[in-house]
C-alpha cells in the first residue's frame, strides 16, 4: 500500500425515491484491498456505479489516481476497470474476442494485450474453453472471462461489485488469487461482498455502510477494538454496527 | 379424526384440481393475456382502453373499406367459377403461409424462451398435460391471428352475399390447427434430425421464408408472364385460370368449404382437429424430454477455430465496428430478420430483370420498394446496435466518449445498408444513373432519418429483447415506419417530377419534429 490516494470521494450524494447515498467520504490508498460491506439497500453499489462513471451523482466529488470522475471521465476511466456481479459479455463473442475487444477500447498494443490475454485465460482456467462462445458459459465462466476482460488493460484501480456471488469454490479460489496477485504488484481493490469471511481475510481495509453513509472503516482488528470485544468475528462487529445504525436512524425518524 | 379426513380430502382435491388440463389452460390463458395487453399497451395497464378504442377503430375501418372494395363485385352477385375458386384458395394459401410461420416461431419460442419450464419441470406435475395445453394454446394463438386478418372479409361477405360464408371461419380454424400441427412435428423433426442447438436457428430461417417466400413467389411468377406486381395477380390472370382444374374437381375442398359447402367444411374441420389432437397428444411426452435435453443449449456453438492472433491495432471506431459487424454476423435471428427484409427486394429485382429495356415504368416499383426496405432495415439495425448493447457497462466504462461509440455504431449500420445497396446499384446504372441517384439519395436519408430516431428513443436493452423493441416505443417504431414509408413515396415521385418530393420530404421533417419534441429525456 502506497501514501498515494487511488480513490477520492467527499460529500457524494444520489437520491432515488430516497436518499441511497448520503454524503459519503471515502479515502482508498494505491495498492490497497479495500472491502466496502453493508446490508442490502445501504448504497454500496450505488457508490461504486458512480465511482466507475455509470451514474451521475446528486454532489459530491470524485476522483481517481488525481483525475476527477465527474470532469474529465475519459482520463479517469483509463485508470479504472469495472466488474459487476452480472457480468455483462458478449454471447457472440469468444474470450479471446471479447479480450481483444477490451483491449482495442482501452487501446492496449494488440501484441501486448494478445500476450496478457493468453496469461490470463489460461489463469483462470479458461483454456480448454478460449475458442467457444461464451454464450453457453456457466455463470462463474463468464465471470472469469468479464474479470480477465477487467485485467488485460491492467487499470490501476479495480471495482468488483459481488464478484464471487454465484461462483463454486474453485472458481472462487482462482478470482481470489488473481485479485491478490495484482494487489502485490500495486494494483488497488475495491470489492463489496456479502461474504464477510472473504472481506475478513482479503482486505487491508473494510468499509461498513448503512443508510447511504459510511459508519465504519478500519482494519479488522480496528473495526474489532471499536466493538470493544476483542474475540469478536467480522460477522458480529459487522451485525453490531449496521444494527447500531438503525436504531439510530429510526430514534432520529422519532 | 373427521377434521383430518376432511383436510386430506380437501388437500387431495385441490391437488387433482391444481395439476389438471383445465387448471394449466386457465394459467396458460391468464400468462398469453398478459402478454398481449403488455404488448399491446407497452406495459402501461392504464393505456388498455386506448388501445382498445384504437383497435375497435381499425377494425370497423377494415370493415368498411373491404365492403367498399366487394360491394361491386357482390351487387351482381358471386359467381362460382374458376377464378372465384383460385382467388379463394389462393387467399387461403397465403393465410396458411403466414399462420404456419407464426406457428414456427411461437413453437419454438415455447422450447427455448419459456421462462417457467425450469419451475413446471421441476414440480411434481404431470408436464407432459402443460405441454398438451401449450400446443392448444399456439393452435388458438395461430387461429386468432389468421381470424382477425380475414374477419372483415368473411363477415362483409356474410352481409353482402350470404350467411353461407361463415363457414369460412370453421376453415381458417381448421387450417390454424393445421398449421400448428405441422410446425410442432416439424420443429420436433428438427430437434431430431439436427440436434437441439441448431433447431432454433433453422426454425427462424424457415418461419421466415415461409412467412415472405410464398408472396415472394407468386409475385415472381406474376411478373415473369408479365401480369404486374399484386399478389393476387397470379390466381386472377387468364393463364392461370385456363390451367387450373375443373370447377367439380376435388381440389377446390378447401374453397367449397369457405363457401359454405357443408360436407366440404365438415370434412375439413373433422380432418384438422383429428391431426391437431393427436399431434398434440403425441408431441407432449416428446416436448417434455426434448425441452429437458434443450435446458442450457441456448447458444447455437460455432465449430471452435483455433485462435488466430489479435488483428493489428486500428483506430476506436474501427474496434466498435468490427465488434458489431461481428455480432451481426453471429446472431441467427438477425439473419433471419434481414433476410425477409431482402427476400422483399427479390420481386422488384426480377421485376427489373425481365423488364430491361421495356421503358421507365418498373422504376416506380423498385426505387420506393428499395427506399422503404432500407429504412426499416437501417432502423433495426441501429435498434439492434443502440439499444441493444449486451455490455453496455463495458462500453459505458471504457476510455471512450460517447459520441464516438455512437459514431461507431450508426456506421457499423450504415455501411452494412451499403453492402446491400451495392447490387441495385450495379444493376440500375445499366439503365439510368437518375434512377441510381433516386434510390441512393432515398436510401441515404431513410436510413438517417431511422437511425436518428432510433438515437433519440434510444434505451438500455438486451438484443435477445429485439422482438419487443416496437412495444418499448410504439412513437419511435411509427415515425420510424412512417418517414421510411415517405422517403420511398419521395424517391419515386422525384423521378416522375422532383418537385412534387417536395410534399412528403415536408411531411417527413414535421415527423422528424415531432419524434425530436417527443424524445425521451436523456439520463445522466
Amino acid at each position: 500500500m502506497t501514501q498515494e490516494l487511488a480513490l477520492k470521494v467527499q460529500g457524494l450524494c444520489k437520491t432515488f425515491d430516497r436518499p441511497a447515498v448520503d454524503g459519503m467520504d471515502l479515502k482508498i490508498f494505491g495498492g490497497e484491498f479495500y472491502a466496502l460491506l453493508g446490508p442490502n439497500g445501504a448504497g454500496k453499489t450505488t457508490t461504486l456505479r458512480m465511482v466507475a462513471g455509470l451514474l451521475q451523482p446528486d454532489a459530491g466529488e470524485i476522483s481517481v489516481f488525481g483525475s476527477d470522475v465527474l470532469n474529465d471521465p475519459i482520463e479517469a476511466r483509463r485508470k479504472v476497470a469495472w466488474v459487476s456481479d452480472e457480468p455483462m459479455i458478449y454471447d457472440k463473442l469468444t474470450p479471446m474476442e471479447y479480450l481483444e475487444f477490451v483491449s482495442g477500447l482501452w487501446g492496449v498494443d494488440p501484441s501486448i494485450a494478445e500476450a496478457r490475454s493468453i496469461e490470463l485465460i489460461e489463469w483462470l482456467g479458461l483454456k480448454a474453453h478460449q475458442t467457444e462462445r461464451c454464450g453457453g458459459f456457466s455463470k462463474g465462466m463468464r465471470q472469469k472471462v468479464a474479470l480477465a476482460g477487467a485485467l488485460v488493460h491492467e487499470p490501476q484501480l479495480i471495482i468488483l461489485d459481488e464478484p464471487l456471488t454465484g461462483l463454486d469454490a474453485g472458481s472462487a479460489r482462482q478470482v481470489k488469487d488473481v485479485l491478490l496477485s495484482r494487489v502485490e504488484k500495486g494494483t488497488t481493490v475495491i470489492m463489496t461482498t456479502h461474504i464477510l469471511e472473504v472481506a475478513e481475510r482479503m482486505a487491508e481495509r473494510i468499509g461498513v455502510i448503512a443508510n447511504g453513509r459510511l459508519i465504519a472503516e478500519g482494519t479488522f482488528e480496528e473495526l474489532k477494538g471499536r466493538s470493544g470485544n476483542k474475540s469478536s468475528t467480522l460477522e458480529e462487529v459487522f451485525l453490531e454496527l449496521v444494527e447500531g445504525e438503525s436504531a439510530d436512524a429510526q430514534g432520529l425518524a422519532a | 379424526m373427521s377434521f383430518v379426513v376432511e383436510l386430506s380430502n380437501a388437500y387431495a382435491r385441490r391437488k387433482s384440481r391444481s395439476q389438471s388440463t383445465s387448471w394449466f389452460a386457465a394459467h396458460e390463458a391468464r400468462l398469453m393475456w398478459r402478454d398481449f395487453a403488455s404488448m399491446m399497451t407497452g406495459g402501461k395497464p392504464h393505456r388498455i382502453i386506448t388501445v382498445a378504442l384504437i383497435l375497435l377503430g381499425l377494425i370497423i375501418g377494415a370493415h368498411w373499406f373491404v365492403a367498399f372494395l366487394l360491394q361491386p363485385v357482390t351487387s351482381a352477385g358471386l359467381v362460382v367459377n374458376k377464378q372465384l375458386l383460385l382467388i379463394i384458395s389462393g387467399s387461403l394459401a397465403l393465410l396458411f403461409s403466414l399462420m404456419f410461420s407464426q406457428a414456427i416461431e411461437s413453437v419454438t419460442r415455447a422450447y427455448y424462451a419459456r421462462s417457467d419450464l425450469d419451475l413446471i419441470l421441476s414440480s411434481p406435475a404431470p408436464s407432459h398435460r402443460l405441454f398438451e395445453v401449450r400446443t392448444m394454446v399456439l393452435g388458438l394463438q395461430t387461429v386468432l391471428l389468421s381470424l382477425f386478418i380475414a374477419s372483415p372479409v368473411i363477415n362483409v361477405l356474410m352481409v353482402l352475399d350470404g350467411i353461407h360464408w361463415i363457414a369460412a371461419y370453421a376453415v381458417l380454424i381448421a387450417l390454424g390447427l393445421l398449421a400448428t400441427s405441422l410446425s410442432t412435428l416439424l420443429t420436433l423433426g428438427l430437434f431430431r434430425w439436427v440436434g437441439m442447438s441448431r433447431t432454433r436457428l433453422i426454425a427462424q430461417i424457415v418461419a421466415a421464408i415461409v412467412g415472405a417466400g410464398f408472396v415472394i413467389v407468386l409475385q415472381i411468377i406474376a411478373i415473369m408472364f408479365g401480369q404486374g406486381f399484386g399478389r393476387l395477380s397470379f390466381f386472377m390472370s387468364s393463364e392461370t385460370v385456363a390451367a387450373s382444374p375443373d370447377i367439380a374437381s376435388a381440389a377446390w375442398v378447401f374453397s367449397n368449404a369457405a363457401m359454405g359447402h357443408g360436407w366440404a367444411a365438415l370434412a375439413i374441420v373433422a380432418g384438422c382437429g383429428i391431426v391437431f389432437f393427436a399431434v398434440t397428444h403425441f408431441s407432449a411426452r416428446r416436448f417434455a424430454e426434448d425441452v429437458l435435453a434443450a435446458a442450457g443449449a441456448s447458444e447455437v456453438q460455432a465449430k471452435a477455430k483455433p485462435f488466430a492472433g489479435f488483428r493489428a491495432k486500428s483506430s476506436l471506431r474501427a474496434v466498435l465496428r468490427r465488434k458489431e459487424w461481428t455480432l451481426l454476423k453471429r446472431d441467427p435471428w438477425l439473419i433471419s430478420q434481414s433476410l425477409q427484409q431482402i427476400l422483399y427486394l427479390l420481386p422488384p429485382a426480377f421485376m427489373l430483370w425481365f423488364n430491361y429495356g421495356q421503358g421507365d415504368g418498373i422504376f416506380y416499383v423498385i426505387v420506393p420498394v428499395v427506399v422503404m426496405a432500407a429504412g426499416q432495415l437501417a432502423g433495426g439495425l441501429a435498434w439492434i446496435t443502440i439499444s441493444g448493447e449486451d455490455a453496455h457497462e463495458l462500453i459505458d466504462t471504457s476510455p471512450i466518449a460517447p459520441r464516438t461509440v455512437l459514431r461507431a455504431k450508426v456506421e457499423a449500420v450504415l455501411s452494412v445498408i451499403g453492402i446491400i445497396l451495392i447490387p441495385f446499384v450495379i444493376v440500375l446504372s445499366f439503365f439510368s444513373w437518375k434512377v441510381v441517384l433516386a434510390m441512393v439519395l432515398g436510401v441515404v436519408f431513410a436510413s438517417v432519418c431511422a437511425v436518428t430516431i432510433q438515437l433519440w428513443f434510444r434505451s438500455q436493452s438486451q438484443r435477445s429483447l429485439f422482438r419487443r423493441r416496437q412495444v418499448s416505443s410504439k412513437a419511435a417504431t411509427l415515425c420510424e415506419a412512417f418517414v421510411s414509408i415517405l422517403w420511398a413515396a419521395a424517391a419515386g415521385v422525384s423521378l416522375l417530377n422532383p418537385y412534387i418530393s417536395i410534399a412528403p420530404i415536408a411531411i417527413i421533417a414535421m415527423i422528424m419534429l415531432l419524434a425530436w419534441f417527443i424524445r425521451p429525456p436523456r439520463d445522466a
